[in-house]
């Protein structure tokens, strides 16, 4: 039984691994980066253009002196950053619309958009 | 005020949830409060150790170190619960008898309350660090007072005890012969819901950038912010609007755990010559 269990895991371990080292290769080669700062729990920019159908790198810079939380339903973004913390999230290829997110945090004030076109 | 506390007790929930149903799976079972307590106190440590490191989490890995610590944790909280799931099946005839039998040393059962309490502490840990950050946040630069402040967030974290205790006072009204079925279930469940934010986190940190589209969308009908969408969440998974990977992870794992716990209940109940 262990043994048997010990071979499925490394199976499903070198399964995953090979899919990420796939999808780390894929990707960089045409990323476009954006930044977005948080200050004063708002967002700077609120209204963020991006090209629609193009994977975006958004580097989230908070400077803030508490953490954040981004967060969009629609973008499927989930993410803490620390107090003057510098974070990555990739988001896209989005069809063209809005895409609403907010710092779950500061609800009231951090409010923000990304617009694909 | 009142956002304080509802943030908190968001985070609360889920891992309430958690900790109602492995308590409840593991009722009667000789040393479980020991071990789950043991997992609750490593889980607020960690969540203290993992906040103040956090700005170096997130700065790590070109900015993908928040994400690929959540999935770390949610690996080896997927592991553990993989591994109950199995060792249960394995070990189902003993654990029904010694539950029978109350008062008994119940040992077969102490050999998956590690895992399950590692579980418990993981799924503190994930919830808990993102609290901490929260409130810390609220200290230092909020104009409430700190009065309020700890109103809030006490409350907001008792309202969440609350409703894990409740889900635990509900599993216990199950007839003993049949708790075991009903929480075996929600722990595959779980597992399942944890493999499910293991994909979205996966697909966040552009590891898996695929099958990123909705399976389906029914936010109108039961949203994710909604109570009864926030509670089935926590005990099954449910999401308004998951992506077509998440749904992927949540059914391969629980068809791989169940057909696993399968083969290795069948290999147990062969007739042995020597029998352990």
């Amino acid at each position: 039984m262990s043994l048997f269990m010990f071979r499925r895991l490394v199976l499903m371990t070198a399964f995953g691994l090979a899919l990420s080292v796939a999808g780390l290769s894929n990707v960089r080669a045409q990323e476009i980066e954006k930044n977005l700062v948080i200050k004063n729990h708002v967002f700077e920019p609120a209204e963020l253009k991006v090209p629609a159908n193009q994977k975006i790198k958004l580097i989230v810079h908070n400077q803030d002196s508490g953490a954040e939380e981004f967060e969009s339903k629609s973008l499927k973004r989930e993410k803490v950053i620390a107090a003057g913390a510098k974070a990555t999230i990739v988001i896209g290829p989005l069809k063209p619309g809005k895409y609403e997110f907010f710092g779950e945090f500061n609800p009231a004030t951090a409010k923000g958009v990304v617009i694909a076109e | 005020m009142l956002g304080t506390g509802i943030i908190v007790f968001r985070e609360t929930l889920e891992a309430a949830l958690f900790i109602g149903i492995v308590a409840a799976s593991t009722k009667g079972l000789d040393k479980r409060t020991r071990w789950l307590s043991l997992g609750v106190a490593m889980g607020l440590f960690g969540s203290l150790l993992m906040a103040s490191a956090m700005d170096s989490i997130s700065n790590w890995a070109e900015g993908f170190g928040t994400d690929l610590v959540t999935a770390c944790i949610l690996i080896l909280a997927l592991a553990m619960l993989a591994w109950h799931c199995i060792w249960v099946s394995a070990h189902a005839k003993d654990m029904v008898k010694d539950a029978r039998s109350l008062g008994s040393n119940a040992a077969s059962g102490n050999s998956s309350l590690w895992a399950l309490s590692v579980a418990v502490g993981l799924s503190v840990l994930r919830e808990g660090a993102e609290t901490v950050l929260f409130v810390g946040g609220l200290v230092s630069g909020s104009s409430e007072s700190a009065a309020t402040i700890a109103f809030s967030v006490l409350a907001g974290l008792a309202i969440g005890a609350l409703a894990g205790w409740l889900v635990y006072a509900g599993l216990g009204k199950v007839k003993p012969q049949r708790l075991f079925a009903v929480t075996n279930v929600l722990i595959l469940l779980l597992a399942g819901n944890i493999a499910s934010q293991l994909a979205k986190t996966l697909n966040q940190a552009d590891v898996l950038p695929y099958l990123s589209d909705n399976a389906w969308d029914i936010s109108d009908l039961m949203s994710n912010q909604s109570a009864p969408g926030m509670l089935l969440h926590g005990i099954i998974g449910y999401d308004a609007n998951p992506m077509q990977l998440q749904l992927l992870f949540y059914v391969s794992t629980v068809f791989v755990i169940y057909f696993a716990s399968k083969l290795v209940q069948q290999r147990v109940n062969k007739p042995q010559l020597n029998p352990a």
